[in-house]
């Protein structure tokens, strides 16, 4: 193979664009060229949640073997429940509601490190009982209050520019803003330092510790925003919102080919692979697949990109 | 283990430290504060039928942790085991024919060998693995039942109303189970295999056994326990249904880890899982019986999961230290 294919293959992120490609061409194949457009629209103005909460979860998985956040789903709902709660749908709202909505989300984080950092509970556990916890706040808040996005939080959520949702373009700026982070400042070499291996970084003098509270805070904070963008996409949060938050938030991000063991990330390839499930799952659902072999299907995919990509990036140990 | 138990021992100079070093203790703690309580609240649960009630689901988390156990015994981590434990429950309920059935659990079985060789021969993270498993075992159960319905065996819902002398069902079959999972790891060789590949998967190797092999064990006896724990699960509702297993996957992992065990190392306790697995159990019947609105249910079933860990991240500090 030439080198700059070789190269193009070695990119962590190249099978969830290449299959994304893919199935993005079977779908306008099927539909003999008609709508591909509106197909890539609609595919972006759904990931972009998805996305977005990918690249929280990547943030702390890079951090390290074993770093994970499974508060996600409980914290997106907590976020879209308190923010449309402040906004009751009015516009006037909208600035304390996104403030109270990313406030929650900080905290959660926050309450998340804690538990890891200083309680040296394992993350898997510890996400998982502050996630029940975060739970319980949204089931009594939901008894409690009206919640309604506003208007413009709907608006903004589904009105596009040039084709491309406005949603999308702030947060393809978010993400671009996360890229030259992670590329360019010290906090970024800092999480990939503790990814690779935490000894080390704690004896090269990398601040270990607050490295792995910024993770899990921006993680948690992603996971807000997404939450509120999320309840004015859908015209009002709901109790099981987030659910499906739970294994995409971890699928994307190892299909995007962020190492499960830490210390490598790819933003490219969590949205790419963001875009690629759902593409998938329209594909499957425009071929009238049956629910039960579109389930298989997926899980089926997810195994494959994995090996694939594994196979081909002998580098990634 | 026994070094760190006699260290402390040494240290503090007390039979209460080596109690506390053991990994299982604070499950035991944790068990029998909880069955204190429910006691204490309802006095007329403490009886033959009143346990029989109080544990009659517990049989299912109780064989879904030994199984996440197994997975974890190899330092990894299985997210499907819960759509496994509905699958084999929709394979029950759902097809009817026995020999079928029995052929399909087979092929679950199997199914689970193979993903850990697939995780073993690339080298791939099983919590991926099992995730895409995971919608693999969900679309199946959808396949073979599309509906929550179907219907068990007779025998089966029949043997779920055993009424064993003395002891309650349940409580016999957690004690099996503790004794079957501790013979299996710790009282033979093959169980020593078995943990090697969580603990040093290079001195097995260089010892001249196959980490694949074991490994693969180690996979199937998870799938084993996943089948019993769908079998029970069948027996006690009647009925199948594809989405049910959501929660136990994540009450599995908290049932483990209450009892003692450790994400990598290959440190797990068969016993301690058990018990583990009761005390996640029972929480849910102790907050119904004080009252607690749903709503803040899974708030102090967190809380219990933050205690419990937090007071033995604080104990074992003290044993390092």
């Amino acid at each position: 193979m030439p080198l700059a294919i070789r190269r193009l293959v070695a990119q962590p992120s190249f099978y969830a664009t290449a299959g994304a490609v893919l199935v993005w061409l079977v779908i306008v194949a099927h539909s003999h060229g008609v709508g591909g457009g509106a197909v890539i629209s609609g595919a972006l103005n759904y990931s972009v949640f998805f996305a977005l909460v990918g690249v929280g979860q990547m943030l702390v998985m890079a951090s390290g073997a074993g770093n994970i956040d499974l508060s996600i789903p409980a914290n997106i709902t907590l976020a879209a429940y308190l923010s449309s709660g402040q906004m009751q749908g009015a516009n006037a709202g909208m600035a304390a509601g996104f403030a109270i909505g990313l406030l929650s989300g900080v905290i959660i984080g926050l309450a998340n490190a804690l538990l890891i950092l200083a309680l040296r509970i394992p993350p898997m556990v510890a996400t998982l009982a502050s996630g029940l916890v975060i739970e319980s706040f949204c089931f009594a808040y939901s008894r409690v209050s009206v919640a309604k996005p506003a208007p413009l939080l709907v608006s903004f959520t589904t009105q596009r520019l040039a084709g491309i949702p406005l949603v999308v373009i702030a947060a393809i700026v978010a993400s671009a803003a996360v890229i030259a982070v992670l590329k360019r400042s010290l906090f970024g070499r800092h999480i990939f330092a503790c990814g690779q291996n935490m000894t080390a970084a704690w004896l090269a003098g990398v601040n270990v510790r607050r490295t792995r509270v910024f993770a899990y805070v921006a993680c948690s904070t992603f996971a807000a925003l997404a939450g509120i963008l999320f309840a004015g996409f859908t015209g009002g949060p709901s109790l099981n919102m987030g659910s499906e938050f739970l294994l995409s938030s971890i699928a994307v991000v190892v299909i995007g080919g962020t190492n499960v063991a830490g210390g490598q990330a790819s933003v490219v390839g969590t949205w790419s692979a963001s875009i690629f499930l759902f593409l998938l799952l329209t594909m499957l659902n425009v071929f009238q697949v049956d629910p039960g072999l579109k389930n298989v299907i997926t899980g089926a995919l997810i195994i494959a990109v994995l090996a694939l990509g594994k196979a081909n990036r002998p580098q990634a140990q | 283990m026994a070094n760190t138990s006699r260290r402390y021992a040494e240290n503090a100079g007390s039979a209460l430290a080596v109690l506390m070093s053991k990994r299982s203790t604070l499950s035991v703690i944790a068990l029998v504060l909880v069955l204190v309580a429910v006691f204490w609240m309802r006095p007329n649960i403490a009886r033959y039928n009143g346990v029989r009630l109080l544990l009659n689901l517990s049989p299912v988390l109780i064989f879904t942790a030994l199984a996440q156990m197994f997975i974890m015994t190899a330092s990894d981590i299985d997210l499907s085991i819960g759509s496994f434990v509905a699958l084999v429950n929709v394979i029950v309920a759902g097809i009817a024919s026995p020999g079928l059935a029995a052929a399909a659990l087979l092929a679950c079985v199997a199914g689970y060998g193979l993903m850990g060789a697939l995780i073993h021969w690339l080298r791939l993270p099983s919590i991926v693995v099992t995730l895409g498993a995971s919608f693999v075992w969900l679309g199946l159960g959808l396949m073979v039942l599309p509906l929550p319905g179907g219907d068990v065996p007779l025998w089966l819902s029949d043997a779920m109303r055993l009424r064993p002398p003395w002891v309650p069902a349940p409580v016999l079959v957690a004690l099996v189970a503790m004794l079957l999972g501790h013979l299996i790891l710790y009282q033979t060789s093959f169980g020593v295999i078995l943990r090697g590949v969580g603990s040093s998967p290079a001195a097995l190797e260089r010892a001249g056994r196959s980490t694949l092999r074991a490994r693969m064990s180690l996979y199937a006896l998870a799938g084993i326990c996943g089948v019993i724990a769908g079998v029970f699960l069948a027996g006690i509702t009647t009925t199948g249904d594809a989405n049910v297993g959501r929660g136990l996957t994540l009450l599995s992992v908290g049932a483990v880890i209450i009892g003692g065990g450790e994400f990598v190392g290959g440190i797990v306790s068969p016993v301690g899982t058990v018990m583990g697995a009761l005390v996640m159990q029972l929480s849910g019947s102790l907050l119904s019986f004080a009252s607690v609105a749903p709503a803040w249910q899974y708030s102090v079933q967190g809380g219990i999961l933050v205690c419990i860990l937090g007071l033995r991240a604080i104990s074992w500090r003290r044993v390092v230290t």
